[in-house]
């Protein structure tokens, strides 16, 4: 039906796709089928991407085939189809699905199938989404590599050798590489803006509350948010209003309606809107190439009429800190109910006797990786008795101080501006023994969830250093994402038409992973 | 098991002054879960009634139960308590199969109520405050069965099942201050605090409130001290005592147990004790220190619990008459005597005597049957009066059988004998037994003949107007038709063939 081939059609925003659906100028299974296509192409063998745990293949095309059959037979039914409906999507491992594997990337829940859906999955399912599979990720989301997966790293598709960020690093990696138009990721530190800054994606952690947490196996309860991972900001805000919206069953979900995100990413400008740099988020520590980039952010920015401001958040010197103290809390609550006894894996003590104790014992030893292993330690240690007060209540005032400094910085500006991440994508195996260095990495992304804001990270340029890209975060107070849409959708058209096009396209072209195969894919033409 | 030293009763009154302190737990009546949707219903097939948050399955999250929420601050308002404007729950951290999650989430340092206090009135009339520390929200958890060992406990046991139906069920937990000053009623304040406060729960109609079901569990804190001493020895914990009977037993049990202790210079170990109904003892547990460490921190899931005082209030103006002013009514509706009425209410049977008035009976009537005839069966068969199984129906089934003269009281009791023998309703037990006052006159005319004849002095009497006399020749009448006569008929015929007027 298209006259676009496959690797033409895998290229296009989500945006893009819907617009060639509705118009029947593309059938929704052709396009399925050509991420398909890609995912088995670029995905596996030893130099794939690795972004995917499991591809949904079948599941993945029904939905596809009832939406074209949907459309073909027109009528109310098909008026009444979502924007996105047919568009596919990738879905980071953490969120549950019935019909696919859920692991969170963790050998304990090897081979386990939820009974139930994530109320986003459930949204994802009204909109007649296709759900390409499951993407890679830390374990339980625990890391910023996606090197702590149980099931193996996935690489950065601008340098095979190089991390795709993390723990999304397959929900970022897959969008990077055309194997998904779009993807949801959770970010409790940055787990999503990292990742889509080391990838020259975007990516948005919405308002805590914004998107229901259910179904979303819980690191952090206080700090995870799910979030869209996307190669356009229109996109990310696309999908956001999919998925958002007060869910019945988490308390924690905000009834505010986040339904002016789509408007506010086509509003296209900033004229005097107040921009703040955050002082203690650039600089000292921030490799020079991510810095150059973000200085030209903020100068085109200011070309297209924004006041660019300096504002002082003088706590964030404590974030990291109180970060590492109240989410491995959390965490040694929310993992210990991966025993054995109901779900997952169960591994029985070699000898001795077979007690509850030694049964949960030997089952969480095997089960859970030496990272997981680390927070869990770490926070048992943190809410014990005696030390309590310390450290998770010492980490809780620390917060509040966090969320003043933004009410602070808020005042003077209407939205905040900082690098995603202080580095481009680091080595594989690079940091990995150096757990503190690999903290490191989220110093800049974990305020927002430290104070439940809104973060976007979009592409803001390759580092000339390296070649490999570098993200700008927008930070907006609370409830106010339809802020990040505005401005980013504003940035990124100013940097598109700086480059002459897509950050993307500048990606190098990767190679097909089996032996002697001829198919290459086209890269950029910069 | 070993036998552990006590000493009389008594004896340990002499010597000591015992401090008590109740936990009790009130399983909610609420539709569903605390927590989740799943339906709250005691009975049915194990792990039937759970869904993926009960069975703290990966990625869901808690709800909090609204009714949940106004059943407890009922709760708290009738104990007199104040009710937080704002309070949160936590998670009480620790490994254990009947809990799904490996932590409770209950209500930890921020209780719903606190503050309250309850009059307790004991058998002599005697009004004893107990101070309530705090009432507070939490889950119940699961029911483990131990399988495979002698005792049902886990130690020995080969294997334990595990059913989550109860996994969710919203819990209050009522704490009280630590009670001084009962001296020798200890035992019996036990007793008459968690009768009232099963009186309460259930009389606001948010819990079953049925011991046997474990809708009202009970641990009992016993402590013993030297006369005079301010100080508080040391405690032990009896857990889970579901019998009113075996609080008020568990208590004075742990009074001689701690006496005894003391007595030999030992030390009492802080500790949790099983209660045993069968020897009526209690047998060690687990140690317990305050140290235990259950690593809580703020629930994270779930908002603060904002209880308006508008809200408060509204919730206030629907509670029902209370336990005591409740009594003062029935006993005036009933027109009992104060100490009719204390009887009935030591005795328990106050409910089950305003259950079979409302059935059809008079106050009289069911009084008569309640203390007259169940409760020295339930003494002798050692079990509460309410649980003995009689219905209300039966009584009035009973007193209509009396009434229409068809059988007498002494029938009647015979025919509640063969109802607790699970022989059938009373009428079919009258069938089956043959019992039935004879009411052809001509048998009954031969026997007051014989009777008059017998005792002539006392037929002289009666003529002569001491008709007091007649209980003599009624009961050799009623000997001699072996009990199957109707008295009243007989009193009647005695009189006619002496040409008295009754």
């Amino acid at each position: 039906m298209t006259e676009l081939n496959n690797t033409e059609l895998i290229r296009l925003s989500a945006a893009q796709l819907a617009a060639k659906l509705a118009a029947r100028e593309v059938t929704s299974v052709e396009v399925t089928q050509a991420y398909l296509d890609r995912i088995a192409l670029v995905d596996g063998g030893a130099d794939g991407i690795h972004a995917f745990l499991h591809v949904n293949t079948e599941e993945a095309l029904a939905v596809a085939a009832e939406v074209d059959a949907i459309r073909a037979a027109g009528g109310a039914e098909a008026e009444a189809l979502h924007e996105l409906a047919g568009v596919p999507i990738a879905v980071k491992d953490l969120i549950v699905t019935i019909g696919q594997p859920t692991t969170a990337g963790s050998k304990i829940l090897e081979g386990w199938h939820s009974p139930y859906d994530a109320t986003v999955i459930k949204k994802l399912r009204a909109a007649k989404m296709p759900i390409l599979g499951k993407t890679n990720l830390d374990e339980f989301a625990m890391g910023s590599s996606t090197e702590h997966s149980a099931y193996g790293p996935t690489r950065n598709p601008w340098d095979l050798d190089r991390i795709p960020g993390g723990s999304g690093g397959g929900s970022a990696a897959a969008v990077a590489a055309f194997e998904a138009p779009l993807a949801l990721g959770t970010d409790t530190g940055g787990s999503i803006r990292q990742p889509g800054a080391v990838t020259g994606t975007v990516g948005m952690k919405p308002t805590y509350g914004a998107v229901s947490r259910y179904g979303a196996i819980a690191m952090a309860s206080s700090l995870d948010q799910i979030g869209p991972v996307s190669r356009t900001v229109l996109d990310s805000a696309l999908l956001q209003e999919v998925i958002g919206g007060h869910d019945p069953f988490d308390s924690t979900s905000l009834t505010d309606p986040f339904d002016t995100l789509v408007a506010a990413a086509k509003t296209g400008n900033v004229t005097g809107m107040k921009i703040g740099i955050i002082k203690e988020l650039h600089g000292e520590g921030y490799q020079a190439g991510v810095e150059t980039r973000f200085n030209e952010s903020l100068e085109l920015l200011k070309g297209a009429g924004a006041e660019i401001v300096e504002v002082s958040c003088p706590n964030f010197k404590y974030a990291l800190g109180a970060y590492y103290l109240i989410m491995p809390s959390e965490v040694s609550s929310n993992l210990a109910k991966f025993d054995g006894v109901r779900y997952g894996m169960r591994v029985l003590p070699k000898d001795g006797p077979m007690t509850i104790e030694r049964v949960m014992g030997a089952t969480r030893a095997a089960g859970f990786g030496d990272e997981v292993k680390r927070r869990i330690i770490l926070g048992t240690y943190a809410l014990s008795a005696g030390y309590y007060d310390a450290y998770y209540g010492s980490a809780q005032k620390v917060r509040t101080l966090i969320q003043r400094d933004f009410d602070a910085a808020f005042a003077q500006a209407d939205v905040l501006i900082s690098p995603t991440a202080p580095t481009t994508a680091f080595k594989l195996g690079e940091k990995l023994d150096d757990p503190l260095a690999m903290y490191l990495n989220d110093v800049a992304t974990i305020p927002a969830n430290m104070a439940g804001i809104p973060g976007l990270s979009l592409p803001g340029g390759l580092a000339d250093e390296d070649g490999l890209p570098v993200g700008i975060q927008l930070l907006a107070p609370a409830r106010e994402d339809a802020r990040l849409y505005r401005v980013g959708a504003v940035l990124e058209s100013l940097l598109e038409e700086k480059w002459g096009g897509p950050l993307l396209d500048r990606a190098p072209a990767l190679q097909a992973p089996v032996l002697g195969s001829s198919s290459t894919i086209a890269g950029g033409s910069n | 098991m070993s036998t552990d030293a006590i000493l009389s009763f008594e004896e340990a009154m002499e010597k000591y002054d015992p401090v008590l302190g109740f936990e009790v737990h009130v399983e909610l009546n609420t539709k569903t879960k605390m927590f989740s949707s799943a339906p709250n219903v005691f009975g049915d097939e194990p792990n039937t009634n759970v869904n993926e948050v009960d069975l703290g399955m990966p990625g869901v999250l808690p709800v909090l139960n609204k009714t949940a929420v106004e059943s407890s601050i009922k709760i708290g308002l009738a104990l007199n308590c104040k009710i937080a404007e704002y309070c949160r729950f936590a998670r009480k951290n620790y490994f254990y199969p009947d809990t799904p999650k490996n932590f409770q989430t209950s209500q930890y340092d921020e209780p719903i109520a606190y503050d309250g206090y309850l009059d307790i009135e004991l058998s002599d009339g005697t009004v004893f405050r107990v101070e309530i520390e705090r009432a507070h929200m939490e889950e119940d958890a699961g029911k483990l069965t131990h399988m495979g060992g002698a005792t049902g406990r886990i130690q020995g046991a080969d294997y334990s099942l595990v059913d989550y139906n109860r996994s969710g069920v919203p819990l209050v937990e009522i704490v009280t201050k630590p009670i001084e000053g009962a001296g020798s009623r200890a035992p019996e304040l036990a007793k008459a605090y968690v009768a009232a406060v099963r009186e309460i729960v259930k009389n606001l109609g948010v819990s079953d409130a049925k011991m046997e079901r474990g809708n009202v569990r009970c641990d009992a804190n016993v402590s013993l001290r030297p006369h005079g001493r301010e100080r508080f020895g040391i405690r032990s914990e009896t857990k889970n005592v579901n019998s009113l009977r075996a609080v008020e037993h568990a208590v004075r049990y742990e009074i001689q147990r701690h006496a005894a202790v003391l007595d030999s210079g030992q030390p009492v170990i802080q500790e949790t004790r099983h209660w045993h109904e069968d020897t009526r003892t209690t047998t060690s547990g687990r140690a317990k220190s305050d140290a235990d460490d259950y690593r809580y921190f703020p629930e994270p899931d779930l908002v603060p619990v904002l209880a308006s005082r508008e809200w408060v209030e509204e919730l206030r103006a629907t509670l029902p008459e209370p336990p005591a002013a409740r009594r003062k009514r029935l006993q005036a509706d009933w027109g009992y005597s104060d100490l009719e009425f204390r009887d009935v209410v030591n005795a328990g049977v106050m409910d089950s005597i305003e259950e079979t008035i409302a059935a059809g009976a008079s106050a009289s009537v069911a009084r008569k049957w309640w203390m007259g005839e169940i409760v020295g069966r339930a003494k002798t068969a050692d079990v509460d009066p309410s649980e003995l199984g009689v219905t209300s129906e039966t009584i009035v089934e009973l007193n209509k059988l009396v009434e229409s003269g068809k059988i007498n009281n002494k029938m009647a009791s015979q025919v509640l004998d063969g109802v607790l023998a699970g022989e059938g309703t009373p009428a079919e037990i009258v069938e089956k037994r043959g019992l039935a006052v004879v009411s052809d006159d001509g048998p009954l005319l031969e026997a007051i003949d014989a009777a008059l004849a017998a005792q002539p002095d006392v037929a002289e009497k009666i003529r002569g107007g001491k008709l007091q006399a007649i209980g003599a020749i009624v009961g050799g009448v009623m000997k001699a038709t072996r009990g199957q006569a109707d008295a009243a008929r007989v009193r009647e015929l005695i009189l006619e063939r002496l040409g008295v007027e009754g």
